[in-house]
C-alpha cells in the first residue's frame, strides 16, 4: 500500500480524481453519459443530482461495484482500473455508505479492523490496530472510545468509525454517500468540523448529497449532474441554491412551500397518553398525548427512531393501542377497542407510510395493485368472486394522470419507477379519497427536488380543503416550511411544541438531541477527551 | 441500479433448460463412471418415458400427483411459507378419500361419489396442514419444522391405522380393502375406449383432468381474487399486508389449509384411481418432488404443469432405464433424479449471473449495432 503511494509523489500536483468520458448504461438505460469529472486534491467536492441522476452510479463506478463501459478512471496523475472495492481501497479510495456496514456487537476496534487484520493472530493484530488507530484519531481529531461497543454509540460517531475505518485502509480520496441523512444539525456540525480537518491534513473528500444547503456550507467546488451527464461544475462561493436547484431540475424551482396561513378548527385526530412497549419492555412511546385539527397540518420533527414510528403505527391501526386512546373523527380507540389498519381508513383515515419500500407498496407487484392497497376490499374493484381485474386497471390511470405519474402505465412494477413517481403514487392513493385526517410519513424521502415540490403543494390543499394533516419528517427544512405547528420527539416523548413560524433549525436542533433535557451528555457517549 | 434484470422468456425458459442440461450432463459422467454408456441411458430414458403408449401413460400418471403437490407448494410458497408436509397431507388426505369412498361405494356410482370423496380428501389435507399453519401464525413456530414433522406423524399415524383399523379381514399386508369397481375412476383406457381409440392400460386415470382443473382454479385464486392478492402481498412483503388492512394470520392459515387440500388430491389419483384402495406410503415422494417442481416452475401453474411433466419422464424413464441396464440400480436412477432436483431447485440460481453477463454483453452489443 504504502510503497504505491510514494510513485505518485512525482504527481503531487495532478488532481486526486480524473474521470474522462465515463459512460455506463444498464439495459436501454445510460446511467452515465460522457461524465468528466476533476476532484482537486484537499478539497471538499460536492457532487448533487436528484435521485436517478447518475451520482450513485457514478460512485460506484469509482468504489469499484460497476464496471464502467468505456472511460479512464485517474487517480493521482496515474491511469487507474478498478474492479473491485479491493482494488479501489488499494488506490486510496475509501466510502462512507449511507447506511453504515458496521456491525453492532463488535468494538469499535474491531469495527475498524475487520477485514484488514495486520497479522493472523487475533491479539497481534488488536495491538498493531489500536496504535494505528489512535494515531488516525488524534491526528484527524476523531476521538472515539476504542473497547465502545458500536452498536451503542450515537450515530453520529458510528460515522465516525466509518470515516476512521477508511483512513486506517489508508484512503487519501473519502467518498460520503449522503452523511447527513440520520444526524441532528449539531451532529452535522461536527461532522463537517471533521471534514475540514480532514481536508486541511490534504484528504479529498467527496460529498454526496441532495441537500442543498450543505453544499452551500462546506464544499469548495460543487458539481452538478442531471439525467446521467455532468450539467455543470462550479465554484461554491460563485453559485447559489437557487441556481443550483435549477441547474438539477432544468427549469425554476420553488423552494419554500407556498401556503396561506392555517385555519384550525375542531378537533379531528387526538392521542390521549399513547404509551407503547416493544417487545423487551422498553418504551417506544411514552406518554405522547397531540391533538390535530381540521384545517392544520402539524409536523412531528425529531431524529429518526425516536419514536416517530411506532407513533404512526399507532395512530393507523397498524400496532394496537396498548396504553392511552387514539380519538379518530369522534371514534374513541382503546385496548378495549382495537381496529386495523382498514378500519381506520374506514373512519376516513389516509396513511402515507414512511418507508414506502417496507410498508407503502409492495415493490415486486405492477403499480396497479399497488394503486389498490388499502383498499382491495372496496366493491369497486371486486366482483361477485373474482376481483374487477378492470376496474383496478382503470383506478390506477386515473390516479396516475391526476397526480402525473411517470410512466403512465399501470402494468409496470412497482419497483422499476423512480422514487418521486412511487411517492406520488403512494399519496396519489391516500389523497384521492379526501380523507378527513391524513398522515403523513417522510413525504418526500428519496424524492427529487422537483416532485418535492407537487407533493408539497397536495398536502397543503388537502389542508384548505378543511382536513386534518399529521407530517413526521427527519428534514427539518420541510417541516418548518411545510407545517404549520410542529412538536418534537425525543427517545418516545414530546419535548416541545411551538409555532412553525417561531421556529429555526437551531432551537429545534436542541430539542431533538434533547439539550434542553436531563441526559443532554447522550450524543456524546463513549468520546475520550 | 434495480433494472438489471432479465426478460422473462431467459429466466423461465432458458436458464431451467439450461439447469436441466447440466444435470444430465454430470449424471452423464456418473453413468460414465461405472462403464456404462451415457447416450444409451438417455435414450433408454425417452423412450421409456415417451416411447410407447403404456410409458406416457405412466409418465402422465405420475405427472398427476406432481402437478397436486406442486400446487400444494407453490400456493404456500406465494405466502412466503415453505410447506415441506405435502408427503403428510398427502398421505392423510389419502385417508380421508378412502374413508369417504370405503363408506358410500356399496350404493354409489365414481360419478356420484367423487364430489365427497374430494371434499373428505381437501378437509383431512386442510387439516393436517392446519395444525402447523395455526402454530406458525398464532404462536410463531417455523412452519418448516412442524410440516416436516407432521410427514413423521402422518406415516406412523398411518401405518397403525392400516395395521391395526383399516386392515382388510384375513389379509397379511397392511391395505384396506378394494373398492367397489364402480366406486373407482375409469381409468383413460376407459375414456379413450368410449370414443372408440384404444390405447394401452396404464394407472393414469381421469384425475389427470382434476390436476389441470386445479392449476387453472390455482391461477384464479392467486391473480384474480382479494384473497390471492392478500396471499402474495403477505409473501413479498407482510409488513405491507399490515399496513393494507390485511389479517395476515387468518390469511396465513387459509393459505396453509389450501395447500393441504391441494397435496390431498393425491389421494384422488392413488386411492380412488390407480390403487383403488389405502396402502402403506402409496404416495411415494410425490409430496418432496413437489417442492422441486413448483421450484423449478416458478411457482406458476403452467410452470408446475411443464416440471410435473419432466419429473414424471424422470421417474417412469429411470424405472425403465433401471429395468433395461441391470447395472444401472434404481439407486443410480435415484442420483440422477437427485441431481435434476438439485440443479433445478437448490442450484437454481448458480448460473444466473452469468447469464446475466453474457446476456447484458450481447445486448450492449446489438445496442451499438443499432446507433
Amino acid at each position: 500500500m504504502l510503497s504505491q503511494d510514494n510513485t505518485s509523489q512525482g504527481a503531487a500536483r495532478s488532481p486526486a480524481i480524473d474521470l474522462r468520458k465515463i459512460n455506463k448504461s444498464f439495459g436501454p438505460v445510460k446511467a452515465n453519459k460522457d461524465v468528466d469529472l476533476i476532484v482537486a486534491k484537499g478539497s471538499i467536492h460536492g457532487i448533487i443530482g436528484e435521485n436517478g441522476a447518475g451520482k450513485s452510479t457514478l460512485m460506484s463506478i469509482l468504489y469499484g461495484f460497476y464496471e464502467a463501459d468505456s472511460g479512464e478512471i485517474w487517480v493521482n496523475g496515474k491511469l487507474t482500473s478498478i474492479h473491485s472495492s479491493k482494488d479501489a481501497i488499494t488506490t486510496g479510495i475509501g466510502m462512507v455508505h449511507q447506511h453504515f456496514m458496521l456491525i453492532d456487537t463488535f468494538t469499535v476496534l474491531e469495527n475498524v479492523m475487520l477485514g484488514a487484520e495486520q497479522s493472523s493472530s487475533l491479539k497481534q493484530s488488536k495491538k498493531s490496530a489500536r496504535a494505528e488507530l489512535q494515531r488516525l484519531s488524534t491526528e484527524f481529531g476523531l476521538a472515539v472510545d476504542p473497547d465502545a461497543m458500536t452498536g451503542d454509540l450515537a450515530v453520529g460517531l458510528q460515522q465516525r468509525v466509518e470515516i476512521l475505518k477508511a483512513l486506517y485502509r489508508g484512503a487519501e480520496i473519502l467518498i460520503l454517500d449522503e452523511p447527513t441523512g440520520v444526524l441532528t444539525p449539531q451532529e452535522v456540525q461536527q461532522l463537517f468540523d471533521i471534514l475540514q480537518a480532514l481536508r486541511e491534513r490534504g484528504v479529498s473528500v467527496m460529498l454526496i448529497t441532495h441537500k442543498l444547503q450543505e453544499i452551500i456550507a462546506i464544499t469548495d467546488e460543487v458539481t452538478v449532474m442531471r439525467g446521467g451527464t455532468m450539467v455543470a461544475p462550479r465554484e461554491t462561493a460563485k453559485t447559489n441554491k437557487e441556481e443550483l436547484a435549477e441547474l438539477m431540475v432544468g427549469r425554476k424551482v420553488l423552494l419554500r412551500v407556498d401556503k396561506e396561513p392555517a385555519k384550525p378548527q375542531q378537533v379531528l385526530l387526538e392521542a390521549k397518553n399513547l404509551t407503547l412497549l416493544d417487545s423487551a419492555g422498553i418504551a417506544r412511546l411514552d406518554d405522547v398525548s397531540l391533538q390535530v385539527r381540521a384545517g392544520e397540518i402539524l409536523g412531528i420533527a425529531g431524529v429518526s427512531g425516536n419514536g416517530q414510528t411506532e407513533l404512526l403505527d399507532v395512530l393507523s391501526g397498524i400496532s394496537a393501542v396498548q396504553r392511552g386512546s387514539v380519538v379518530l373523527n369522534g371514534v374513541n380507540i382503546d385496548k378495549n377497542n382495537v381496529l386495523n389498519a382498514k378500519d381506520f381508513r374506514h373512519l376516513s383515515l389516509g396513511h402515507v407510510a414512511e418507508d414506502r419500500h417496507k410498508q407503502g407498496m409492495v415493490t415486486q407487484f405492477s403499480a396497479r395493485e399497488c394503486a389498490i392497497m388499502g383498499f382491495q376490499d372496496e366493491p369497486e374493484f371486486n366482483g361477485r368472486l373474482l376481483m374487477d381485474n378492470a376496474a383496478v386497471t382503470e383506478h390506477c390511470a386515473s390516479l396516475m394522470q391526476q397526480f402525473d405519474v411517470r410512466p403512465n402505465n399501470p402494468h409496470l412494477k412497482a419497483a422499476n419507477f423512480s422514487g418521486g413517481n412511487q411517492q406520488k403514487l403512494c399519496i396519489a392513493r391516500e389523497i384521492e379519497r379526501q380523507p378527513k385526517v391524513l398522515l403523513v410519513g417522510q413525504p418526500t424521502r428519496g424524492v427529487d427536488i422537483g416532485a418535492i415540490e407537487f407533493i408539497h403543494q397536495q398536502i397543503v390543499s388537502l389542508r384548505d380543503a378543511g382536513n386534518a394533516v399529521l407530517v413526521v419528517s427527519v428534514e427539518l427544512e420541510e417541516v418548518m416550511s411545510l407545517c404549520d405547528r410542529i412538536v418534537v420527539m425525543f427517545e418516545g416523548r414530546i419535548v416541545g411544541e411551538m409555532a412553525a413560524v417561531d421556529a429555526d433549525a437551531q432551537k429545534l436542533g436542541l430539542l431533538m438531541g434533547n439539550a434542553g433535557g436531563g441526559d443532554s451528555d447522550n450524543s456524546t457517549t463513549g468520546v475520550v477527551s | 441500479m434495480s433494472n438489471k434484470t432479465l426478460p422473462t422468456w431467459i429466466d423461465v425458459g432458458v436458464i431451467p433448460l439450461i439447469n436441466v442440461c447440466l444435470a444430465f450432463l454430470v449424471s452423464g459422467f456418473v453413468i460414465l463412471l461405472i462403464g456404462e454408456s451415457p447416450l444409451e441411458a438417455v435414450q433408454w430414458m425417452i423412450t421409456g418415458a415417451f416411447g410407447y403408449a403404456e410409458g406416457i401413460g405412466y409418465t402422465l400418471y405420475y405427472t398427476t400427483n406432481f402437478i397436486f403437490t406442486g400446487l400444494a407448494v407453490a400456493v404456500a410458497f406465494h405466502a412466503g411459507l415453505f410447506n415441506i408436509g405435502g408427503e403428510g397431507q398427502a398421505y392423510i388426505g389419502g385417508l380421508g378419500v378412502g374413508l369417504m369412498c370405503m363408506s358410500l361405494d356399496s350404493f354409489m356410482p365414481w360419478w356420484a361419489l367423487i364430489p365427497f370423496a374430494i371434499a373428505a380428501g381437501a378437509a383431512f389435507g386442510a387439516a393436517w396442514a392446519f395444525i402447523p399453519a395455526y402454530l406458525q401464525a398464532y404462536r410463531g413456530s417455523h412452519v418448516v419444522i412442524t410440516t416436516i414433522m407432521f410427514n413423521f406423524i402422518a406415516s406412523a399415524l398411518m401405518v397403525y391405522l392400516l395395521v391395526n383399523v383399516l386392515i382388510e379381514p384375513g389379509s397379511m399386508s397392511p391395505q384396506s380393502r378394494v373398492l367397489a369397481d364402480a366406486a373407482i375412476l375409469p381409468s383413460m383406457k376407459d375414456v379413450f375406449a368410449v370414443f372408440g381409440v384404444n390405447i394401452a392400460n396404464s394407472p393414469l386415470n381421469i384425475a389427470l383432468f382434476l390436476a389441470l382443473i386445479c392449476c387453472v382454479l390455482v391461477w384464479l385464486l392467486l391473480w384474480h381474487t382479494r384473497l390471492g392478492y392478500s396471499i402474495r402481498m403477505i409473501g413479498f412483503n407482510e409488513q405491507a399486508a399490515v399496513y393494507s388492512g390485511i389479517n395476515t394470520r387468518r390469511t396465513i392459515v387459509i393459505t396453509m389449509c389450501i395447500s393441504g387440500a391441494l397435496a390431498a388430491m393425491v389421494g384422488i389419483n392413488e386411492v380412488m384411481g390407480a390403487q383403488g384402495r389405502v396402502l402403506l406410503d402409496y404416495v411415494a415422494g410425490a409430496g418432496f418432488t413437489g417442492i422441486a417442481v413448483s421450484l423449478m416452475g416458478r411457482n406458476h401453474p403452467v410452470g408446475i404443469i411443464i416440471a410435473s411433466l419432466l419429473f414424471g419422464a424422470l421417474y417412469q424413464g429411470g424405472a425403465e432405464l433401471s429395468f433395461e441396464v441391470p447395472s444401472i440400480t434404481r439407486d443410480l436412477v435415484v442420483v440422477i433424479q437427485g441431481l435434476v432436483i438439485l440443479f433445478c431447485g437448490a442450484l437454481s440460481l448458480m448460473i444466473k449471473p452469468t447469464i446475466e453477463k453474457l446476456f447484458m454483453k450481447f445486448f450492449a452489443a446489438k445496442e451499438r449495432a443499432n446507433v
